[in-house]
């Protein structure tokens, strides 16, 4: 009875943790400021919890709440991996905690460890230059479009259009109209990977590149890699790598090899970083030679023996207002230097193997294939959000639901290595048992979390989103 | 490899023993791991990336040693970025493996903690500024700043692509607002300051129909309080221009409240609370007025009911984002700062109403009392700006500023140095117990 979640009874009025604004609340009246009145505000009205009382309203959140380290979370294109204790002690030095308006000579040590980052990225991506600053996925997507805006720029070559798979991440579409492209969405083809011929079609003068995720939302590799690459640079165009599935090929395969001029690294879902609830993350961008012109100011390179901040000559200016997400590129580092090579191509070999079992052993069509990383099951005749709810009361975190769209009733699940074979059985038993359930027993769960099913839909009708927000109703 | 734990080879976190590889392999009908990949021979990598695996301790003595090389400086720095206590009890909770490593909130029933937190976060942001909607997080000042103005080019009745920003505003700053600015065909261009705050005069021949949105900054990147935020906020309006200010929440702990001067969007790092410094690391602000709340980027926690009529939270207007809507989002992002939202939202907490006004006040009091003492240093003006101030300001020297931060540096102390004998100096309750070395220090390099 994992998420019953109950304090001291069950049935208690107080099952649910109050808003702290509920539980211990202040005005202050702002007088006496060392500053003129027409200078402040009035009051401050906020809660006012002592010590001990904060403690117990944030483990008492922490208890409603499901991470990796609850059990499985097989949430599929997030890699939601286990992420290494040693690595938050690492991230948390106070020779870490330092300034970012340092001259570089007295930051020597964190550039360093920058650029040994960078070259490890390098190295794994098949990448000649490296950037750290994007602070997410979306964010190196951002930074990478820019970058091959900028190329464009360079040669005099106007190209208005980004051209993107239907099955790709929502970020990749918002991320092409964010740097002022036309968006050309590609119709896979009935094996769910690339339509050669619908590509030749989209593919043109006015592209500025195609962006890919391989292996693809569905866990498959795009065979026709090197064919879709030469298309795309036949036609100008450049080969934008979305990192999200990297944990799928460490060590058999690189972005860099297969023909993709530039790409971003998810170090929150290939190295292990934790998600914290929603991020932060950090979206690392690595280039081809010719690209390197573009990176982000300032870029971090060697001279003898001394780590300096530099401009790049044609650099795209800036996409985070200091240098980027660095305690999260810390715990980058440490998780890639504790595995090295071995660890990274068996971190992968096992998130594949771990994909595949799972899905031999669920009862759902499992469309397509051979899997890597991930799988896409069909929920066929039940509603695939229902039965994700229903998965809840079977202890297990449901994966991602209802996309990619190319599969009806999706349930996109992505074990990652970090699962046992019993813990996959015992996943595998819960997709089993929902899979047989009724669709009663479905549309009433979830029935043992401590929150039952929650009306969305009002929650949009009705914005209430603050506190403030629940008194006016 | 060398470990501690009984998997001698590979990942030490994927836990399968070799007995159950070779099952599921079994299982699979797969003969060996590497025939899972359905990799084309003439695209496969049989090279070696050339990383050695370390023990764990050897990994955490590495980075040890490499940031041993970072020079052990006290910093009277801020700019952007700041750094204030943080209290253990905020490391200790935010750490809880519940928080740390769960993820988005796609299944809002098993993560009802997470959302009830950054729906507190979200309330405290409404009552520190006025404005009705705060979303969960962005990634720093600067991309907040950048989403403030492409919200006010979809916002806006008439057409208009031009964002007003100040003269004293930080270069990394401007340089990420460009970039969100280079898609939407947005122009930015800074209007003058005079004695620190805005010029009000100049500012108005300035503004025009093509104004979309006007932004200032209070506290400024100089640590001026801004006296006119009114009168800006005005001329924005009577242009149909969206007024954005930048701030931070120990600073609107004290300061006008936004909603009182006319802001439109509030935007700035609000990191300064839960976080100390750590190179940047941010977390973006962003509060706006309830009619922009469909055109509002990132995620937002709304209340709702369960299926047993309980209050219950869950991430709401979705439609908005890009995993919905794709290419008509209103941003690209995904994942966002949220774990710092939690830091920020426990600090506020901690320090309750009555902590944060003392903070604030505190932040006024100890760079004036600094400046006083510094300007009575033969060879140093401070603080420049005859204005107030918050947690730094602006010195004068007669000698070279970057020859004041050289020889500063080597007495252990770091200051910024902003133009050719302009350094920018700021003191927190970190630093504060330093200032009497830090005074004695730069008279001595001020000489």
């Amino acid at each position: 009875m994992k998420y019953d979640q109950a304090r001291w009874t069950d049935d208690s009025e107080d099952r649910y943790e109050p808003l702290l604004s509920e539980k211990a609340s202040k005005t202050v009246d702002i007088e006496d400021s060392s500053l003129p009145d027409d200078l402040t505000r009035d009051n401050l009205s906020l809660p006012d919890p002592a010590e001990p009382e904060l403690a117990r309203h944030y483990t008492r959140l922490s208890q409603m709440n499901y991470g990796v380290e609850s059990g499985p979370f097989p949430l599929g294109s997030c890699t939601m991996k286990y992420n290494p204790s040693f690595t938050e002690d690492v991230a948390a030095r106070a020779d870490a905690a330092i300034h970012p308006g340092r001259p570089d000579s007295t930051v020597q040590g964190t550039l360093a460890l920058c650029h040994r980052l960078q070259d490890y990225l390098g190295r794994i991506g098949g990448m000649d230059a490296v950037t750290l600053q994007p602070p997410a996925g979306a964010a190196g997507e951002f930074t990478g479009i820019q970058i091959a805006k900028a190329y464009h720029e360079h040669n005099d070559d106007e190209r208005s259009e980004v051209v993107i798979p239907d099955s790709a991440h929502g970020t990749n579409f918002a991320t092409a109209a964010m740097a002022g492209y036309e968006v050309v969405e590609l119709p896979s083809g009935d094996d769910g990977r690339v339509d050669i011929e619908a590509l030749e079609a989209a593919v043109g003068d006015d592209t500025a590149a195609l962006m890919l995720t391989n292996p693809n939302t569905l866990g498959l590799f795009e065979r026709d890699i090197e064919h879709i690459a030469d298309i795309v640079h036949d036609a100008g165009g450049l080969l934008y790598y979305d990192g999200a599935n990297l944990n799928a090929l460490l060590g058999r395969a690189r972005p860099g090899d297969m023909g993709f001029d530039v790409m971003h690294y998810n170090v929150h879902k290939t190295f292990a970083t934790p998600h914290g609830g929603g991020g932060p993350g950090a979206g690392p961008v690595g280039v081809r030679e010719e690209l390197a012109q573009f990176l982000p100011n300032p870029h971090v390179r060697e001279r003898g023996g001394n780590y300096e901040h530099y401009e790049p000559d044609h650099s795209i200016g800036k996409v985070h207002g200091f240098y980027g997400n660095w305690p999260v590129l810390l715990k980058t580092f440490a998780y890639i230097a504790r595995l090295g090579d071995e660890g990274l191509r068996d971190a992968s070999a096992k998130a594949v193997l771990n994909a595949n079992y799972l899905a031999e052993q669920i009862e759902y069509e499992v469309p397509f294939g051979p899997f890597h990383h991930e799988f896409v099951a069909s929920a066929g005749e039940q509603d695939a959000a229902d039965a994700a709810k229903r998965m809840l009361d079977y202890g297990v975190h449901p994966p991602t639901t209802k996309w990619p769209e190319i599969v009806d009733e999706a349930l996109m699940t992505e074990p990652t290595e970090g699962e046992t074979r019993r813990s996959l059985d015992q996943l595998a038993a819960a997709f089993n048992a929902v899979a047989s359930d009724s669709d009663a027993e479905l549309a009433d769960a979830p029935s043992r979390p401590a929150a039952k099913r929650i009306d969305q839909a009002t929650a949009a009708r009705n914005p209430r989103l603050s506190w403030q927000a629940l008194d006016d109703t | 490899m060398s470990n501690s734990n009984s998997h001698a080879t590979g990942s030490p976190y994927a836990p399968q023993t070799a007995a159950e590889t070779a099952a599921m392999l079994d299982a699979v009908g797969a003969d060996d791991l590497e025939s899972l990949f359905d990799v084309p021979e003439s695209v496969a990598f049989d090279g070696e990336f050339g990383i050695d695996a370390r023990s764990e301790r050897a990994a955490r003595r590495e980075v040890a040693g490499l940031l041993g090389r970072n020079a052990d400086l006290t910093e009277f720095l801020g700019r952007g970025h700041y750094d204030h206590y943080v209290p253990s009890v905020v490391d200790d909770l935010a750490s809880r493996s519940e928080f740390l490593t769960s993820y988005t909130q796609y299944q809002p029933e098993v993560a009802q903690g997470f959302l009830q937190a950054l729906f507190e976060f979200q309330s405290m942001l409404v009552e520190l500024t006025g404005l009705g909607v705060a979303n969960c997080s962005m990634y720093d000042d600067a991309t907040a700043l950048g989403e403030a103005a492409t919200l006010s080019q979809r916002v806006r009745s008439v057409s208009g692509d031009q964002i007003l920003v100040p003269e004293h505003l930080r270069e990394g700053k401007r340089a990420v607002l460009s970039n969100y600015a280079d898609g939407p065909d947005l122009t930015v261009e800074s209007y003058p300051m005079t004695d620190g705050v805005v010029d009000v005069p100049a500012l108005a021949d300035q503004i025009g129909d093509a104004t979309a949105m006007v932004y200032a900054e209070s506290p400024t990147v100089r640590g001026v309080i801004e006296e006119r935020l009114g009168a800006i906020g005005n001329l924005a309006h009577d242009h149909e221009a969206l007024f954005c200010l930048g701030s931070d929440p120990i600073a609107l702990s004290l300061l006008e409240r936004p909603a009182d001067v006319g802001a439109d969007v509030v935007v700035g790092d609000a990191a300064s609370l839960g976080t100390g410094t750590a190179y940047g690391f941010g977390l973006g602000m962003f509060v706006t007025r309830e009619e922009y709340l469909r055109q509002v980027p990132g995620r937002l926690v709304g209340a709702s009911e369960d299926a047993a009529d309980r209050r219950a939270y869950t991430l709401t207007l979705q439609t908005r984002e890009q995993h919905i809507r794709k290419e008509r989002a209103t941003s690209n992002i995904c994942t966002n700062q949220a774990w710092v939202a939690l830091r920020t939202a426990m600090h506020a907490a901690w320090l309750g109403p009555d902590g944060l006004v003392e903070l604030a006040e505190d932040c006024v009091t100890r760079a004036r009392d600094l400046a006083d003492r510094l300007d009575d240093i033969v060879g140093v003006k401070a603080p420049i700006h005859g204005r107030h101030h918050f947690r730094e300001f602006l010195a004068r020297t007669d000698q070279p500023a970057s020859a004041i931060v050289a020889d500063l540096a080597a007495e252990g102390f770091a200051v910024h140095a902003v133009d050719d004998h302009l350094v920018q100096v700021c003191v927190t309750e970190t630093t504060a117990d330093a200032t009497d070395e830090f005074v004695a220090a730069f008279r001595e390099v001020a000489k």
